[in-house]
């Protein structure tokens, strides 16, 4: 290993200070990213979280060195992508959060021109394309139209191009959105063997569940900013109790104080009555959610004080719980 | 597998040029018979207007000579027919793969830069296009109508029209958004098409407006083609060789700037 | 309660429904007419150019400018005065051909292969061979529209032979426009992928514009040629048009020409109606 190599490896992946991104000028300018930092290393799996709008794409089209930094400083494995972009794009795969597959190509030629893209010789992109197709077991479909493949097929035939050649940083924007149960979790497992061979991986996604099994570190984005930064354990820790207490209140059960009920929300009138049981407690339409490190104490709390639920559960806390706190219900659009 | 583990150099602007063309051959592997046919559309229209109302019209005079109205009409095809098939490749095919094929999304994710990108997709088109134009030039030398060695030259005058109109309908499309669009490529493709003195002599028209068809582009190719095979060439030829050589530079800078703005923000 | 009740819908007279649920073809078509109007409301300033400019500069290069350059002898022209009278009707019969074709190709595959309107038109109480009629029907009627303003426009350059030649050419230009609709719609629904549409488009409707007489007579293809130009329906269409424009009608020929446009026409609505059948099963 020569020197260089050695400070390129100490280098991290990803190394961001101040990050923006703007779109148009003057009075329609719209600032997507407001001064991020980053800080993604080797090996590690990495995740953006956020509603849509967070600014995510913005984040992963900066890093992916095709869309230009508006202010800060962004490295891409130890490069600047604003000089260095075709080359820090030679070592990145991309997977897009729509599939951009070429339908005037079947399916193997899609890998094989996309190698080519690389400077891979034809030989090799030809034995490499086969390879993945195997990998993500599009073998039988070699041959078969783009159009003709199911929506997990394509997306499966996006991830092997984006492995065609073989790189050290895969940035996956919302990889299994649209997929079936089956096919994220056949996704998730082939994601789990490149970072144990040692690719660094970079996901966006709306899914907790996918972030929680697949990043050992990730953000969680809004209005472009970093609202939270860390492990998906420890954000559960600092953001949300260890266990949520979810009450489900009849539609005529208004209160012990009996106020005036007709057509307001039980679990409105009720939150007050179990405010002091939780660290928080949260009203929904259909529910009350009381946040408490043993949410059976709380139930039995509830019970003690005469209320009668129709229904509750008591679940651990999750990712989502942190990401709702942080983004908030509303809809983003 | 070869592939090292560094940063590899990336491509050479040559090699990058070239696999956009190499995609491009692969994807019409499938489409020969749209090849092939594209061929026989000057010929058809040669044989239609140059032999069928050709009868009604006895000769025309060009540049001093004499010529048969088929021998008039087939140079004019010539270029007509290079304009044509770069209007199509370069609004149609390319406003496919930039809006709904999205090629250029996935293609710039990886070394290959949009430079690369437009001189790829001219090349290709210039590939397709000159092969159609040797095949006319062969179907005039077999009808008689070529007389001169100069003739040989029109080769190379039908690519420039190409690249030239290529690259400057490439520019357009980048500022394309819906297929409706294409209603103003048919607007200003047909009269340039009718009117550029490709089935009569630029005399139809008097004054000014003359004036004004001496200055369109496709007047330019279809001239430059005329004089090349009719063997009248003359120092005023260049004039038409530098237009249509300014016309592709420009076109061919605006295509990467806007390519730039469009996919690299 | 304070909702009003739900007014009973206005009794009109309508046909007894059918016991099965099966509508008339006419209930049907003039279910499905709202749609073809919106559609054609919302497209037409995208089809000015291709409909109504591209032909007239057609007529104006090839009528009036090559024209210039062309003997007015009529024993060359089929009879008529100068030679934008004669180009005009044939050019109108091969416009309506194109427009028709244009019409009934992409926009016929797209409707079961792309955004799928005919399978959302079918989930109704609408029988597939009346989806077929009503988009026929449609075509039809912009196709004669687009002719009718055409033969309106050039008026003013006095081609016609009479002050009925515009009005007789336009059924006989409507006519051709209707029988190349049925061929294409039939085509298109026995297709696998749309690159055929260009094959096709290439090796027939092309030179068929170029060599059915609307451009020069097919006299001058020589004798070999000028039978196999008259056996295409289009030349048919061209010349009852152009008949029927000059003034210069001859009786036995115009009833071929009809003819001939009419059983062609019922064969591709056939064609036409079974093709779509065909696919909306599969």
């Amino acid at each position: 290993m020569t020197e260089s190599e050695i400070a390129s490896t100490a280098e991290p992946m990803i190394w961001a200070r101040g990050l923006r991104k703007s779109f148009g000028t003057g009075e329609s300018a719209f600032e997507a990213v407001k001064g991020i930092d980053l800080d993604v290393r080797r090996g590690e799996a990495f995740g953006f979280l956020g509603p849509n709008g967070a600014g995510k794409s913005s984040t992963m089209r900066m890093i992916a060195a095709v869309s230009p930094v508006t202010a800060g400083e962004l490295r891409i494995l130890g490069r600047d992508p604003e000089t260095d972009g075709p080359a820090i794009r030679a070592r990145l795969g991309v997977c897009p959060q729509e599939d951009t597959l070429d339908s005037e190509l079947n399916v193997r030629d899609n890998l094989v021109i996309y190698a080519r893209y690389f400077g891979i010789g034809r030989a090799d992109a030809r034995a490499r394309a086969d390879e993945l197709l195997e990998l993500v077991n599009l073998t039988e479909k070699a041959k078969a139209k783009v159009d003709d493949l199911s929506g997990g097929m394509k997306r499966r035939l996006t991830i092997a191009r984006s492995l065609v050649n073989r790189p050290d940083l895969l940035l996956l924007d919302e990889p299994t959105t649209g997929l079936d149960p089956q096919a994220r979790h056949v996704l998730w497992d082939q994601l789990f063997r490149l970072k144990q061979q040692g690719v660094t991986l970079v996901i966006t996604t709306h899914y907790m569940d996918e972030a929680e099994q697949l990043c050992d570190r990730l953000v969680v984005m809004d209005k472009g900013v970093v609202a939270a930064e860390g492990s998906p354990a420890a954000l559960i820790r600092e953001h949300s109790s260890r266990e949520v207490a979810e009450l489900r209140f009849g539609l005529g059960d208004v209160g012990a104080d009996g106020a005036d009920g007709a057509g307001a929300n039980p679990h409105e009138t009720h939150a007050a009555d179990v405010a002091d049981l939780g660290d928080r407690v949260e009203v929904l339409p259909d529910r009350l959610l009381v946040y408490s490190a043993d949410g059976d104490e709380v139930l039995e709390a509830v019970h003690d004080r005469g209320l009668r639920p129709v229904a509750t559960l008591v679940r651990r806390s999750t990712l989502e719980d942190v990401f709702l706190r942080l983004t908030g219900r509303t809809l983003v659009d | 597998m070869s592939i090292p583990a560094g940063i590899p150099l990336p491509l050479t602007s040559v090699q990058a040029t070239w696999l956009l063309v190499e995609r491009n051959i692969i994807t019409y592997r499938s489409a020969w018979k749209l090849f092939i046919t594209g061929f026989l559309e000057p010929v058809f229209y040669l044989l239609s207007i140059g032999i069928g109302v050709g009868q009604l019209i006895d000769t025309f005079e060009f540049n001093g000579q004499t010529i048969p109205y088929a021998e008039f009409v087939a140079p004019g095809m010539l270029a007509a027919s290079a304009f044509n098939g770069a209007l199509m490749d370069s609004c149609f095919n390319f406003f496919f793969k930039l809006k709904h094929l999205r090629l250029y999304d996935s293609v710039l994710a990886t070394p290959v830069g949009t430079a690369d990108v437009a001189r790829g997709e001219v090349i290709w088109g210039q590939l397709r296009g000159g092969s159609y134009s040797a095949a006319f030039l062969v179907v005039m030398l077999l009808l008689g109508y070529i007389h001169t060695w100069w003739a040989v030259l029109a080769l190379p005058a039908a690519l420039l029209i190409g690249f030239a109109f290529s690259a400057v309908a490439m520019a357009c499309t980048t500022w394309f958004t819906s297929w409706q669009d294409f209603e103003k490529v048919t607007l200003v493709q047909t009269p340039l098409f009718l009117f550029s003195a490709t089935f009569f002599p630029v005399t139809a028209f008097d004054g000014w407006l003359r004036w004004v068809v001496e200055c369109t582009p496709l007047y330019r190719g279809v001239v430059l083609c005329r004089e090349l095979t009719t063997g009248t060439v003359t120092l005023d030829s260049l004039v038409s060789v530098v237009y249509l050589m300014v016309m592709g530079v420009v076109g061919l800078l605006v295509v990467r700037k806007r390519l730039d703005t469009l996919l690299l923000t | 309660m304070a909702t009003t009740q739900p007014t009973q819908p206005a009794q009109r007279t309508r046909p007894a429904p059918h016991p099965s649920g099966r509508l008339s073809t006419v209930t049907a078509v003039r279910r499905m007419a709202p749609y073809w109007l919106t559609v054609s409301l919302r497209t037409w300033r995208g089809s000015v150019v291709s409909a109504f400019l591209a032909p007239i500069f057609y007529v104006v290069a090839m009528g009036v400018l090559l024209g210039g350059f062309i003997a007015s002898d009529r024993a060359r022209l089929e009879g008529a005065p100068d030679y934008l009278s004669f180009i005009v009707p044939g050019l109108v019969a091969g416009h309506a051909m194109q427009t028709a074709v244009a019409d009934t190709s992409w926009p016929v595959f797209s409707n079961f292969k792309w955004n799928r309107v005919y399978d959302s038109m079918v989930a109704t109480p609408i029988a597939v061979r009346q989806v077929a009629f009503a988009h026929l029907f449609f075509v039809w009627a912009r196709v004669t529209a687009v002719c009718a303003i055409f033969d309106l426009v050039v008026a003013p350059f006095g081609v016609y032979g009479s002050w009925w030649g515009p009005f007789a050419a336009l059924a006989a230009q409507s006519l051709t426009g209707l029988t190349f609709a049925t061929l294409m719609y039939g085509y298109a629904c026995r297709i696998e992928t749309d690159a055929a549409f260009g094959v096709v488009f290439r090796l027939a409707i092309f030179p068929l514009f170029l060599f059915s007489g609307a451009f020069f007579p097919v006299a001058n293809l020589g004798a070999v040629g000028e039978r196999v130009a008259q056996l295409t329906p289009l030349w048919h269409g061209v010349n009852l048009s152009r008949m029927l424009s000059l003034d210069t009608v001859d009786l036995s020929t115009a009833a071929i020409n009809l003819a001939v446009l009419l059983a062609v026409a019922v064969l591709g609505g056939w064609w036409a109606v079974s093709g779509l059948e065909k696919r909306m099963q599969s």
